[in-house]
């Protein structure tokens, strides 16, 4: 059999976003079908499938970021080291004023 | 005319054995994604049997487990089709279409009977076999449509055709027929049908099998 490989998602309920779930792989779409469907949706698990040929996706695997710009990551960055420099130059924290005022 | 426990038992003794025969590929199906498809549909095969079984035990006194596994092979009323043991990827395919169609036509009667509980189970049993059917079909173009596959095929469904006629009763037979052979294209041999009543020595060695488990557990165990 010469199978293609089909992309599957799923969505768990109406509203939800369509997540990955996995991939089948068919002679063609109907045999695709019906295998995503017994796959992924014979359990109760899914409220809709989308079957995607992969060689109808389009990936994009080339992200450049030479200059180390960490504030866009998703990660981030940590606030630690520059919280403890800030306090370093701003000196003993002033005490708490009692009210006579 | 029959009377209703007998029909709820030939359907329920139908989709038992062909379950258990289809569930024989899980494991060895010729790939991956065919193993878990075809092996699904076994399950829910004898999912149908279950519900069958348990509106014949209610009739009977029984219970389904007793009906399923605890009778002797002439006490069957399964048509000779489903019990045929057939590990070739050919002929389980022309086996499975031939008794989905046939399923397909003897469903639709039911649904229409008068009988509200038989109706209720036809039309449900009708929803997952939609799916079952729409398998069966791409399997059999996908077969027809290669050099290999359609004479393996063809060869296949001469030989189960009077077996499948055997699914149904006398009335409904032409239509298989009518179904069968427009797919197909082509005419099927003038046959004797093979019909209920007789078994073979499948039957024999499947019950063996089939009912292994149940015999060697100690009484009074449960599931």
């Amino acid at each position: 059999m010469t199978a293609r490989v089909f992309e599957v998602f799923r969505r768990e309920r109406a509203g939800a976003p369509m997540q990955h779930a996995g991939s089948v792989a068919a002679p063609d779409q109907r045999f695709a079908e019906i295998y995503a469907r017994e796959q992924y949706g014979r359990r109760g698990e899914s409220d809709a499938l989308w079957l995607v040929p992969r060689d109808a996706v389009d990936e994009i695997d080339d992200f450049v970021d030479e200059f180390d710009l960490k504030y866009r990551r998703v990660d981030g960055y940590s606030l630690k080291e520059r919280l403890r420099e800030a306090r370093e130059l701003a000196g003993p924290a002033p005490r708490a004023e009692t009210g006579d005022a | 005319m029959r009377e209703r426990v007998d029909l709820l038992l030939e359907l329920a003794d139908d989709e038992l054995l062909l379950g258990w025969r289809n569930s024989e590929w899980t494991g060895i199906a010729p790939f991956l994604e065919e193993d878990v498809a075809f092996s699904s549909i076994a399950q829910n095969e004898i999912g149908h049997a279950r519900a069958l079984y348990e509106l014949a035990a209610r009739e009977l006194g029984t219970d389904p487990d007793t009906l399923a596994f605890d009778r002797s092979p002439d006490e069957y009323r399964s048509a000779p089709l489903v019990e045929l043991r057939r590990l070739e990827w050919a002929r389980t395919i022309a086996r499975h279409w031939l008794y989905e169609t046939a399923d397909a036509i003897r469903l639709e009667t039911l649904r229409a009977s008068d009988d509200p509980e038989l109706a209720g189970i036809a039309a449900k049993m009708d929803r997952e076999e939609v799916y079952h059917r729409i398998h069966a079909e791409m399997w059999v173009d996908r077969l027809l449509g290669s050099g290999e596959g359609r004479p393996r095929l063809g060869e296949a469904l001469d030989e189960l055709w009077p077996y499948a006629l055997g699914v149904l009763d006398d009335d409904l037979r032409p239509e298989l027929a009518r179904r069968v052979e427009g797919k197909l294209g082509r005419a099927l041999p003038a046959v004797e049908t093979i019909g209920r009543g007789r078994h073979g020595a499948d039957l024999t060695d499947l019950l063996d099998e089939m009912t292994s488990v149940r015999r060697t557990a100690p009484a009074g165990a449960r599931w």
